[in-house]
């Protein structure tokens, strides 16, 4: 006799009228491929847990963002922010789309010019810029983003030494309606301290001021937001050229629009609540558009946009160790990837799916990492279909902030590929290994020997 | 083997009711086998030896999964409560 297909059995609790907070609880596709390779095949191949970049995923993203604001807007530039993902293999896909580079400390700036960036197309922002910092960044006409009076007179006292002018613009923070305020970066605009350093910066007449800058936050949900922020910095060059006469070359909105992921928290998935980049491109530049700046005298507008740009492009897949209860008899899942490879799992209930199809039912499980802490939770309470040990998953939009924060902590930081255009896989920063840990120690000569 | 609570209310079609709690289950065909040879009162390695015979599945899978959905039987306290007789 033919033997019945095996369904493992299951019971599951009828709760009656009350739809689970994300609706009826759908059925968790399963993701086996991306770009057309199986992940499957670059688990085996380039081990487990395993980064993947889409490049192909990042240069629809840019072109998409790009035409948002060139269709709208005469004069657009991007800045790719190296923190938000800083592989080269990376930076320079968006270097070859066209975007500068935006970095906030000496080592990012060594990795930008590394990679080719010419210094005219570096913006240095941050309030970490060493003295010898701002000497590489004035002679290389680097575009530098005063965050503090503090560096400002430096900048101004470097200008005089070297008997250069410093390519400069401020950073500006101000109340756009949302909270918290982000008051600690630059000099504020509502009390009067971004014009009062304008002013000064017209005063030193060493420095040439170039453009304005802002960055009012991450993950920002609202278009409302950025128009504020557009039509504060506007009103700022408005009165620069009416008091000075003079005309700043570019606006920069800085980053912070929210990628399609889910907040913890959040009532609705983040794909549906993420504004587009025609809403984000529409309220920043009609907010330009509409102010009293000259048409034209219209500046560059820069983006510095980090996550939407790169979220979407990365996976994480690996493999489930075990399954456990846990006292109160609810499901444990326990997988290769912590919080220590996956820093946004503290930030987004990340999409997490089996690569093959496992079974329609689902159990109310929350997902682990390997490490020995009980912070180590990369889903709480998620519906998912039960992994065998062995299984693989995958976890989607993991490009942005992951792979920057990573920490190396009881294991080492895997491997990062990236598939082509073609949807050939290139290992672009290699997995670590004790050598790579070790090589940094020096042990002291009376420390190296013990007998047990 | 476990014992499935008395006044516990199992319908054919996997419809479970505990009018103790007021809660209501349902159960997936496998799921609702095994309850009615548990209720029958087999022995583990009859119930197994039955169901091995007539499904897709080697013991140790099987085993796993038993004694998974006999957990959650156990955390929705649908079964009686063990003795240590
Ligand atoms: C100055 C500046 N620009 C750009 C970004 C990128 O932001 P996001 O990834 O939210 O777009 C950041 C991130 O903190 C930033 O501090």
């Amino acid at each position: 006799m033919e033997k019945l297909p095996f369904e493992r059995p299951t019971i599951q609790k009828i709760s009656a009228g009350i739809p689970s907070k994300h609706g009826i609880s759908r059925k968790l596709e399963p993701l086996s491929h991306i770009d057309g390779l199986s992940i499957k095949s670059l688990i085996n191949d380039y081990g487990s847990p395993l980064f993947i970049l889409s490049e192909s995923s990042i240069r629809k993203t840019y072109k998409e963002a790009y035409r948002a604001f060139s269709s709208r807007y005469p004069n657009v530039q991007f800045a790719w922010s190296y923190k938000t993902n800083y592989l080269n293999a990376v930076c320079n896909v968006f270097h070859q789309e066209g975007a500068w580079a935006e970095v906030v400390s000496g080592f990012e700036y060594d990795k930008a010019a590394a990679n080719g960036v010419p210094g005219e197309s570096i913006i240095f922002n941050g309030p970490d810029k060493s003295k010898e910092n701002l000497r590489k960044a004035i002679q290389n006409s680097s575009l530098i983003h005063i965050d503090h009076f503090d560096e400002l007179y430096e900048i101004i006292h470097l200008s005089r030494e070297m008997d250069e002018r410093p390519k400069v613009a401020i950073r500006i923070n101000m109340d756009v309606g949302i909270y918290p305020k982000w008051d600690r970066f630059g000099f504020n605009f509502e009390n009067g301290e971004a014009w009062d350093a304008l002013n000064r910066i017209k005063a030193s007449k060493n420095l040439d001021l170039i453009g304005l800058h802002t960055h009012i936050g991450t993950y920002m949900m609202t278009t409302q937001a950025y128009k504020i922020a557009a039509s504060k910095l506007a009103q700022l060059a408005v009165s620069l050229e009416k008091k000075h006469g003079h005309v700043i070359q570019y606006i920069d909105i800085g980053g912070g629009f929210a990628s399609k992921n889910t907040l913890r928290g959040a009532y609705y998935p983040g794909t549906d609540t993420t504004p587009s980049f025609d809403d984000f491109a529409e309220a920043i530049t009609s907010a330009l558009m509409s102010s009293e700046i000259k048409p034209d005298h219209l500046p560059m507008l820069i983006l510095e946009t980090g996550r939407a740009l790169i979220d979407d492009a990365g996976y994480l897949a690996g493999t489930v160790l075990a399954n456990k209860r846990l006292s109160d008899g609810r499901r444990a899942t326990i997988i290769d990837t912590g919080v220590n490879l996956l820093f946004t799992a503290f930030w987004y209930e990340h999409d997490i799916r089996p690569i093959e199809p496992i079974s329609d039912q689902m159990e109310d499980t929350t997902i682990y990492g390997p490490l020995c802490m009980n912070i180590d939770v990369i889903r709480g309470n998620v519906m998912f279909p039960l992994l065998k040990k062995g299984d693989h998953y995958v976890v989607r939009r993991v490009g942005a902030y992951n792979t920057t924060q990573w920490m190396q902590f009881i294991n080492l930081r895997p491997q990062i590929v990236m598939l082509d255009m073609k949807g050939k896989a290139h290992l672009v920063r290699k997995g670590e290994t004790l050598d790579t840990i070790n090589s940094q120690e020096i042990t002291p000569e009376h420390l190296q020997n013990f007998n047990l | 083997m476990p014992k499935i609570r008395k006044n516990i209310a199992i319908s054919e079609s996997g419809f479970v009711f505990d009018p103790l709690s007021g809660e209501s289950y349902s159960l997936n065909p496998l799921g609702l086998e095994i309850i009615h040879l548990i209720k029958n009162g087999q022995s583990y390695e009859d119930l197994s030896e039955v169901l091995l015979a007539k499904y897709e599945v080697d013991q140790e899978t099987f085993d796993r999964y038993f004694y998974d959905f006999v957990a959650t039987l156990k955390q929705f306290n649908l079964l009686e409560v063990e003795t240590d007789a």
